[in-house]
């Protein structure tokens, strides 16, 4: 077990230019010991190849990966300690679900008494002790991939378990089982977690911390509270969330803040920073806009262009001006009609702001 | 148009597909067919569409009996999971190619606004090729769109494209559709892929119809177990109950209190019945007149907008959405709270007996 300490950059170019030919832009981060981890962004994020870079399988063009302050930049995936877990079952038909799970400690001279003991663990854990001294190759798809998940975790003393989109074979109605057999291993084992997924339900679900990228950058790294409640980037505000957050121009002018045309009043104290600003974007999530009467202070006038009866919510979207503003109400709200103008609040201490799509504040 | 299925089954071999069925789909608006994989939405749209002849049963188009007639006798579009242009044509060929088979005028300009509505203008020189998946499938709902078919039939077009994709194409597609130009129909197996495109939702299960409707009524006022427990994402929390002269029995010695005037209203005759709990109605906040449930967390799964939360009680495994980012250690004790008169019943052989009346809404029970 260790610190993974990343200081890289990686281009699939010989000789990179802009930021476009880096499939992975600088970056410097630290994976702490005993982490859960999940790299979460759209394909072609870079999430895979950062991946890969920690496995082994790929260089980075630049710089340098440490495991627990040993530099192993240049060592292979087999040299470098760590277990991984693929999309789809990578396991041994010829043999029993048992010697499945025991192989990668035969490999590596553990002691049958010591096999058994943490073989019958494991088992114990992603419930497959029935099944034991079955041969693989009769099982179901989940089944296989619950062994993919034993035999990359049977291991104590690797650095880091990697997982890669590791629940996409199962059964949406047994996937939250599987992730909660997850989190109560990773609760029990102790070990390193890094896991890849385009799915942020999986992400935030199974992660401590969540790495959101995009374009090949990391935005920002948080837990899932943070990624909701102060998304450091307009990416993650929009990324994160169904729907995502909403954006709108601001205008910071002489100690005053205006959307539209209507000045707006800022209920916190540290606000200078904001009101010298200039252009700014502020943004707000549909579940924190509120329906006001026309005349409580910063209510904004929208037209409302669509109002769907979600089941639980009511999802009002609206136009501002040019920009588009979405609203989640409670069921027991009384909704506008289309066409409808109302009154919306979208300052709160829930609001962010941001310049060049970074948080202010 | 006016697309109506009598009596409509299908059998290949010993295996039935479809049950007859009976469907007179809203003419121009939205339908979707909503089913698990395997459901029988897409032999229905093959029929709907003719590429699939029924069993039994009469497909009528406008009052005319089209059964039989071949696909291309007829005027329909279709769009597909999988993204399918044609190769070897550019993005502007592929879209105007229904045009040209139609011998139609003013086709530059018809490509364009199409291109335009699905933002695939900058890349109408490329080949599909050369796109990405999402732009692929604009394609095809161009191409698709260019016919003006009075018919237009998707069978689970957004599955293949991430999600966030998927959240910005179904909103545009919801406006393509609201025009009112075409009946269109759309099938999904994603509950809230149905609510968000809003129409008309028909429920489909193992070849059977079981309910068609406006797609919030629908959802609001399932008419048995089977449309409640398909229409509902997360699941719909049923539990078997006993109704008592003062409340519900359920598994576990837990009782539900209920208020003289709900008993009243009630018109049940057989006191062992099912409760259904919507996984929204359930909060960690009671108001008065709340009955609480206390349980053990099993899994929070947290998607950003919600956090669901799955819970080990003495009646049984629930599931209650919250709003926002809520964190719960697993094993931990929770108390839920809900107010009763959000609870749905359903008798012995699954039908409703009672759904929670939705404030704010503009339809009443039914």
């Amino acid at each position: 077990m260790a610190r993974l300490d990343l200081d890289l950059a990686h281009s699939y170019k010989a000789n990179p230019q802009s930021d476009e030919d880096y499939a992975l832009l600088p970056l410097k981060m630290c994976f702490e010991d005993g982490g859960a981890y999940a790299l979460l962004g759209p394909s072609g994020c870079g999430k895979t190849t950062l991946l890969n870079i920690i496995s082994g399988l790929i260089r980075p063009s630049q710089g340098s990966v440490h495991f627990g302050g040993n530099e192993v930049t240049n060592k292979t995936p087999q040299a470098r300690n760590i277990a991984q877990v693929f999309q789809f079952p990578v396991i041994y038909d010829t043999m029993t679900v048992a010697d499945n799970l025991a192989f990668p400690l035969r490999n590596r001279g553990v002691a049958p008494a010591q096999i058994k003991q943490r073989v019958g663990q494991i088992a114990e854990m992603l419930e497959l002790s029935a099944q034991l001294d079955s041969p693989a190759s009769g099982l179901a798809a989940d089944a296989k991939q619950k062994i993919s998940l034993g035999r990359g975790l049977v291991r104590s003393d690797v650095s880091a378990v990697l997982f890669d989109e590791p629940l996409t074979v199962i059964d949406p109605h047994l996937k939250w089982k599987l992730r909660r057999t997850l989190k109560q291993i990773h609760r029990e084992l102790k070990l390193t977690f890094i896991y890849v997924t385009h799915d942020q339900v999986e992400a935030l679900t199974f992660a401590e911390q969540v790495v959101v990228m995009t374009r090949g950058r990391v935005v920002q790294v948080g837990s899932a509270d943070a990624l909701f409640e102060r998304p450091k980037h307009t990416f993650v505000g929009h990324f994160i969330g169904s729907p995502g957050m909403n954006f709108l121009p601001v205008q910071c002018r002489d100690g005053n803040l205006q959307v539209s045309g209507v000045a707006l009043t800022l209920p916190l104290s540290p606000s200078q920073e904001i009101l010298n600003a200039g252009q700014v974007t502020l943004g707000i999530r549909p579940e924190y806009v509120t329906l006001v009467e026309k005349d409580a202070p910063g209510a904004l006038p929208v037209t409302v262009s669509q109002v769907l009866d979600i089941g639980a919510y009511w999802l009002i979207n609206s136009f501002l001006g040019n920009s588009v503003v979405r609203a989640r109400l409670s069921g027991d709200t009384p909704v506008p009609q289309v066409g409808d103008t109302v009154w919306l609040k979208v300052i709160s201490e829930h609001t962010c702001y941001y310049k060049n799509e970074e948080l202010l504040i | 148009m006016q697309l109506m299925l009598e009596r409509v089954e299908k059998q290949v071999g010993l295996q039935t597909f479809l049950y007859p069925l009976d469907m007179a789909l809203q003419p121009g608006a939205l339908t979707v067919l909503l089913g698990a994989t395997q459901a029988g939405k897409t032999t229905l749209m093959r029929i709907m569409a003719g590429l699939d002849i029924p069993s039994k049963g009469k497909v009528k188009v406008d009052g005319q009996d089209v059964t039989g007639k071949p696909v291309r006798e007829r005027n329909v579009a279709m769009v597909y999971q999988q993204f399918i242009n044609y190769p070897s044509m550019t993005v502007y060929e592929n879209i105007a190619s229904p045009l040209k088979i139609r011998r139609e005028r003013n086709i530059r300009t018809r490509v364009i606004e199409l291109a335009e509505k699905l933002h695939i203008e900058p890349f109408l020189n490329r080949l599909p090729a050369e796109l990405s998946g999402g732009q692929q499938q604009r394609v095809a709902l161009a191409r698709a769109l260019a016919k003006n078919a009075p018919l237009m039939l998707l069978d689970e077009p957004l599955v293949n494209l991430d999600y966030k994709l998927r959240e910005q194409l179904r909103e545009e597609l919801g406006f393509l559709f609201a025009t009112g130009n075409a009946t269109v129909v759309y099938a999904t197996t994603e509950p809230s892929e149905a609510l968000l495109l809003g129409g008309y939702t028909a429920v489909i299960e193992a070849g059977r119809l079981l309910q068609y409707g406006p797609t919030a009524q629908v959802f609001h006022y399932p008419q048995s177990i089977e449309v409640a427990r398909a229409f509902s994402d997360p699941p719909m929390n049923l539990f078997d109950a006993y109704l008592t002269e003062t409340g519900i029995k359920l598994a576990g010695d837990v009782v539900l209190t209920l208020s003289e005037n709900f008993l009243q209203n009630l018109k049940v005759i057989d006191p062992q019945l099912t409760i259904g709990i919507r996984a929204s109605d359930l909060k960690l906040r009671p108001l008065p007149e709340d009955a609480a449930l206390l349980g053990r967390v099993e899994l929070a799964e947290i998607s950003g907008s919600d956090t669901f939360v799955h819970v080990h009680t003495a009646l049984g495994e629930l599931v209650a959405q919250l709003t926002g980012v809520h964190f719960f250690e697993l094993g931990s004790n929770l108390t839920l709270y809900l107010n009763p008169q959000q609870l749905y019943m359903f008798d012995q052989k699954g039908r409703l007996l009672r759904a929670p009346t939705r404030s704010g809404s503009s339809y009443g029970s039914s």
